[in-house]
């Protein structure tokens, strides 16, 4: 695993969020490092899946979200004022917990953001790079119109969503807890496309598996109660936590 | 407490039977409406015999002249059957786009303190007695068209229509914001994480995710287009005319069966006949309506889950 320093796509300054009253969030410094994998790991409830639909404005859906602090993307702030949403998503993709294909065939899952982002190429090429990419080509390229995203398996699926996130090609992608809907095998087989993937794209991976964090990511981050407790190398992190919290929970003590 | 095997024995038997009770009351109360429904087309056929006996059918479907009192007596249904067309036709013109407009922007775009209040007012307007309904088309509607027509009668199918679209809104609109509400908002949140805007993701995924619901509130709001009767028979006057024109008086299939139903006809009367003959073809109509609206559905729908 490489642990050069490369310089940050994503970056939080004092960042934090609030859902209503509840602070789920507590100002966070966090780098996300360009083609590389970052995992925020920590028990359930710690704020990692709010940290991480934090970048690319997911939480805005939500009524009574208030945040404080910033988040650049690229040096730029993504909740100044005057920033489409609409415009970070389309650099900013995600990967949900649960795959949610749409309810239509493979090709038009993958050709979604192509269209409605007025894609000008080849469309029937572009489907097909990103459903190799997501190492599900082999599996699908016989059914493309006639399969909806419904008609997979679940760690079909989820690689469905996957291609459908780089078909249009984002910079950074977000997993929010990818693999835990699935079976060991098929999380095996995302976690291999994980690694592969960055060689192309920023990844910024949520899991409550520790293992995983371990076996995919070159960097990681510990949150606790809305706090980022502890950040860096992932070998680090894992084998000297500066952080006595860290320690107790890579062991198993709590979590 | 100590369970003997005699005393499980008889509770189980007092639950057995409860439990068999219960199941022969539900079986019975599920096959009633099967069974009244059947009774009915069944009295509508037998009923519908001795007319079809006299009057050929191809005079009945094929005619243009409605005059059953008259003699000789016309039983053409064309002109019935037209005017029906006409007053759905424009009622459903007005109640699709509006009920489906309303229904998006409640599930949508609606803050959710403006759907807890307009969702039940909307709801509420569907309790409006359709004679309410009727007289506003005829003494509100009609005079104020009539400043842009000249030419409207004081009965016609044109107010009829639109008051009727207007009652139909509810329904459409509440029942196609039910659908589109339940779209599971990850479809939302997908369509999203890939930069759609809120437009194109109700368009392209969550109106197609919901197709096979709006497509049932458009069944209803065509079933009660068709079935209507008191608006139609306040506003839309009772003459029957071919070919049918909005702007002038027009009789509908059930304002047919009204005119002869409260007309001063002897219980033997022929009559009677053609009252069947007229509520076996609405039926038959608004099956057809409903399988044909049915199997576009089950075609173009997107199925999640």
């Amino acid at each position: 695993m490489s642990e050069h320093v490369a310089p940050p796509v994503l970056s939080t300054r004092k960042f934090s969020l609030w859902y209503g009253s509840h602070q789920a969030v507590i100002e966070v410094d966090l780098d996300i490092a360009e083609r590389q994998i970052t995992a925020i790991i920590g028990p359930s409830g710690c704020g990692k899946s709010t940290l991480i639909r934090a970048f690319n404005r997911l939480n805005d859906l939500i009524p009574g979200v208030r945040t404080a602090g910033e988040i650049l993307f690229r040096g730029e702030g993504i909740y100044r004022r005057g920033v489409d949403p609409v415009a970070v998503r389309r650099h900013i993709g995600m990967v949900f917990q649960k795959p949610n294909p749409f309810p239509k065939t493979v090709f038009e899952n993958v050709a979604f953001g192509l269209r409605i982002n007025g894609f000008q190429g080849n469309l029937k090429d572009r489907v097909a790079q990103a459903l190799v990419q997501a190492a599900l080509w082999d599996e699908v390229k016989n059914d493309l119109h006639r399969k909806t995203g419904y008609d997979l398996s679940g760690g079909q699926q989820q690689r469905l969503c996957i291609a459908r996130a780089l078909a249009v090609e984002p910079e950074v992608l977000l997993m929010d807890e990818p693999c835990s809907a699935l079976d060991p095998i098929a999380t095996a087989k995302i976690e291999d496309l994980i690694r592969d993937l960055a060689r192309s794209v920023t990844v910024a991976i949520v899991t409550h598996n520790m293992q995983q964090a371990a076996r995919v990511s070159d960097w990681t981050a510990f949150m606790l109660l809305g706090e980022l407790v502890e950040f860096g190398p992932t070998r680090e992190v894992f084998t000297r936590p500066k952080d006595s919290r860290t320690e107790a929970y890579i062991t198993g003590r709590f979590g | 407490m100590v369970l003997t095997p005699h005393s499980l024995g008889r509770a189980a038997r007092g639950r057995s039977r409860r439990e068999r009770l219960a199941t022969v009351g539900l079986t019975t109360a599920g096959l009633l409406a099967v069974v009244i429904t059947f009774t009915i087309i069944a009295l509508f056929i037998q009923g519908s015999v001795p007319f079809l006996r006299k009057v050929p059918l191809g005079e009945f479907l094929g005619g243009t002249r409605w005059a059953p009192i008259h003699e000789p007596a016309s039983y053409g249904i064309l002109p019935l059957v037209g005017a029906t067309v006409v007053t759905t036709g424009i009622a459903l013109a007005v109640a699709v786009p509006l009920g489906l407009l309303a229904a998006v922007f409640l599930s949508a775009y609606a803050p959710s303190s403006v759907r807890r209040v307009l969702k039940p007012a909307l709801e509420l307007l569907a309790g409006v007695p359709t004679v309410v309904y009727g007289f506003f088309a005829l003494r509100f509607v009609t005079p104020l068209l009539q400043g842009f027509i000249p030419a409207l009668g004081f009965w016609n199918g044109l107010s009829a229509g639109l008051v009727m679209g207007i009652m139909i809104v509810p329904y459409m609109a509440s029942l196609s914001e039910d659908v589109l509400y339940a779209v599971p908002r990850s479809l939302w949140e997908g369509a999203y994480a890939l930069g759609a805007t809120r437009f194109e993701t109700v368009v392209r995924v969550v109106i197609p995710a919901a197709l096979s619901g709006i497509g049932a509130a458009f069944i209803l709001a065509l079933t009660r287009a068709v079935g209507e009767t008191m608006i139609v028979a306040l506003a839309a006057g009772r003459t029957p005319t071919w070919p049918p024109d909005p702007t002038k008086p027009l009789l509908t299939l059930t304002t047919a069966i009204v005119n002869i139903a409260t007309g001063d006809h002897e219980a033997t009367a022929f009559i009677w006949a053609a009252v069947f003959a007229i509520g076996l073809l609405l039926f038959l109509v608004t099956l057809a309506l409903n399988t044909v609206s049915y199997l576009v559905i089950q075609r173009y729908r997107e199925k999640y889950a």
